[in-house]
């Protein structure tokens, strides 16, 4: 009795403080939102008006880029976990390293991606960005891709093999299939998990006021931006970084909702 | 499992074979279509199977009967060699196929699958259409055109006894299925690739009373075309279908004979104590 009210006591503060982050950065970013916003680029501190435009497409921009590399990457590594290396040494080690990347606080990895790409090439750029997002997808997408496969019974795997599929063929055609809206789901929530990421970003693709050419320099991005402009003492910044907060969380919320919808059309 | 990679080294028919029905069996005894010797058979350290030799005749159902753990399924797991997709399990001896040792070297496991197709206890329609079911394994092992294609998918549906009831949905998925029908479609699948062998393993312990007596009347209609191995749990099936029959106890063959004489007048001790419920 006492366990059961303490526990929904605590569930309800959760739930609580949930709803309050969201009406707060609703209530703020609401306000800051318009069709400039989307379309134009950032006014002078001080100024009025002026949009993200610039941070927008240079956030979509490494977010596509991260997925490019660390899906594939991740999906393949989920594969030959739950498929490939049952039972051996090797898949117990790239188990183990999976859950330490994951567990790996993302300045770490903004940190080592500075060193290795950022500091040879004497720049930040978008590339860099992207990379250290990928990094952080891989880890994600590798262990929700050997859960989900996990979940396929074995008997459809042992029904393709006695009917002469080969095993490669099996997995990509069969299993693969029968996971997929489970796969979907773990990528949708790795991008839903670096889509809010700033510090792997504060060292690589750092941020920048204009629009993006290409990635081979610094690049706009909402998530430095919020960190710059909500610290600046300028009102319209504080604005737009509010706006940015919004944007940025019903990306999540939206991108949450899918997958979960996703599941749901899965159990049905 | 660099074994299952060599599809390219065997040649396969170039064209679709009508499935043919064989002449009712010959006058005499069957000939032998598999031939086990001194099978053993290991999960890690631990041994399922001793010693197992065990004459399976052709065209004929063939029922291995036995308490649960007896080894039964494990044994008919060596025809196809599916254990491989395991790392620990392991057989020794001879299961000799249309004079090939299985257990021997360079067997091309996707041709022995071919020729030995495999029904499960669940039935495990492929996450695809009804007809993609069946056209999926064509397409593995055959080149056909895809008139030939729609022919086959037919052909194996009616010879799964299924073609009337999906005929209109073959482009639905094969899990909306009912479970009989299922267990049916998987029937259907197997036989599509003209398989010699199909080995089932409790193909009807999922599956509702009714459901069950429409496969096992498919089951026996099969006989006149394949050579069919069925594990069951259910002793009255095994009597109704099969023309021979396996017990098994502990991972060793106690008795084998033709099914009548086995049920009515069995030779081992064993084998009367298990048909009478004293044990099992």
């Amino acid at each position: 009795m006492i366990v059961k009210a303490v526990s929904a006591i605590a569930a309800g503060i959760g739930l609580a403080a949930l709803a309050w982050i969201l009406v707060v950065v609703l209530g703020h970013g609401a306000a800051a939102l318009n069709w400039e916003f989307f379309t134009a680029m950032p006014s002078p501190p001080g100024g009025t008006g002026g949009g993200l435009a610039n941070a927008i497409v240079g956030t979509l921009l490494m977010t596509l880029l991260a997925c490019v590399i660390g899906v594939p990457v991740g999906i393949l590594t989920g594969v030959y976990l739950a498929e490939f290396g049952k039972g051996n040494r090797f898949a117990t080690a790239v188990r183990f390293l999976v859950n330490v990347m994951m567990g790996i606080p993302s300045i770490i990895i903004g940190l080592f991606v500075y060193t290795i790409l950022v500091v040879p090439a004497g720049h930040f750029s978008g590339w860099a960005g992207g990379v250290a997002l990928a990094l952080l997808i891989v880890p994600v997408v590798a262990r929700t891709t050997e859960d989900m496969l996990a979940l396929v019974p074995n008997p459809l795997r042992e029904s393709a093999l006695a009917l002469g599929v080969p095993h490669w063929r099996s997995t990509l055609q069969i299993v693969f299939r029968a996971a997929k809206t489970g796969l979907l789901t773990g990528i949708l929530l790795a991008v839903a998990r670096v889509s809010g990421e700033t510090a792997p970003l504060l060292f690589t693709a750092l941020n920048s006021p204009y629009m993006p050419r290409s990635l081979s320099g610094p690049t706009g991005n909402l998530t430095v931006t919020i960190y710059n402009y909500a610290m600046s003492p300028y009102p319209n910044w504080q604005q737009t970084a509010w706006g940015a907060s919004f944007l940025i969380t019903i990306g999540v919320l939206a991108l949450t909702i899918v997958s979960r919808a996703l599941v749901r059309e899965k159990v049905r | 499992m660099s074994a299952t990679l060599k599809d390219v080294t065997t040649p396969r028919p170039q064209t679709a074979v009508p499935i043919v029905a064989a002449p009712d069996a010959a006058p005499g005894p069957a000939p032998t279509k598999i031939s086990t010797r001194g099978l053993n058979f290991f999960y890690g350290d631990h041994q399922a199977l001793f010693d197992n030799s065990l004459e399976i005749p052709a065209g004929s159902i063939t029922a291995i009967i036995g308490p649960s753990g007896c080894g039964k399924s494990t044994h008919i797991r060596v025809y196809n060699r599916i254990f491989q997709l395991y790392r620990e399990q392991r057989a020794t001896g001879e299961v000799w196929l249309d004079g090939q040792n299985l257990l021997g070297p360079g067997i091309d496991l996707i041709e022995l699958r071919r020729k030995v197709g495999m029904i499960f206890q669940k039935p495990t329609p492929f996450p695809l259409s009804v007809y993609e079911n069946l056209a999926y394994g064509l397409r593995l092992h055959y080149r056909v055109t895809r008139s030939e294609l729609d022919q086959r998918v037919e052909q194996a549906l009616r010879a799964a006894a299924l073609w009337d009831e999906v005929k209109d949905k073959l482009n639905r998925p094969g899990t909306a299925l009912s479970g009989g029908q299922q267990q049916r479609l998987c029937i259907a699948r197997a036989i599509a690739v003209e398989p010699e062998v199909l080995l089932m393993d409790e193909p009807t312990s999922a599956i509702d009373p009714v459901a069950t007596s429409r496969i096992e009347e498919l089951i026996l209609e099969l006989r006149k075309r394949y050579t069919i191995v069925i594990v069951t749990h259910n002793m009255q099936q095994a009597a109704r279908i099969s023309d021979f029959t396996a017990f098994f106890y502990q991972g060793r063959i106690v008795e084998f004979g033709p099914s009548p004489e086995l049920f009515t007048n069995p030779k081992q001790k064993q084998t009367e104590d298990y048909l009478t419920g004293r044990f099992g």
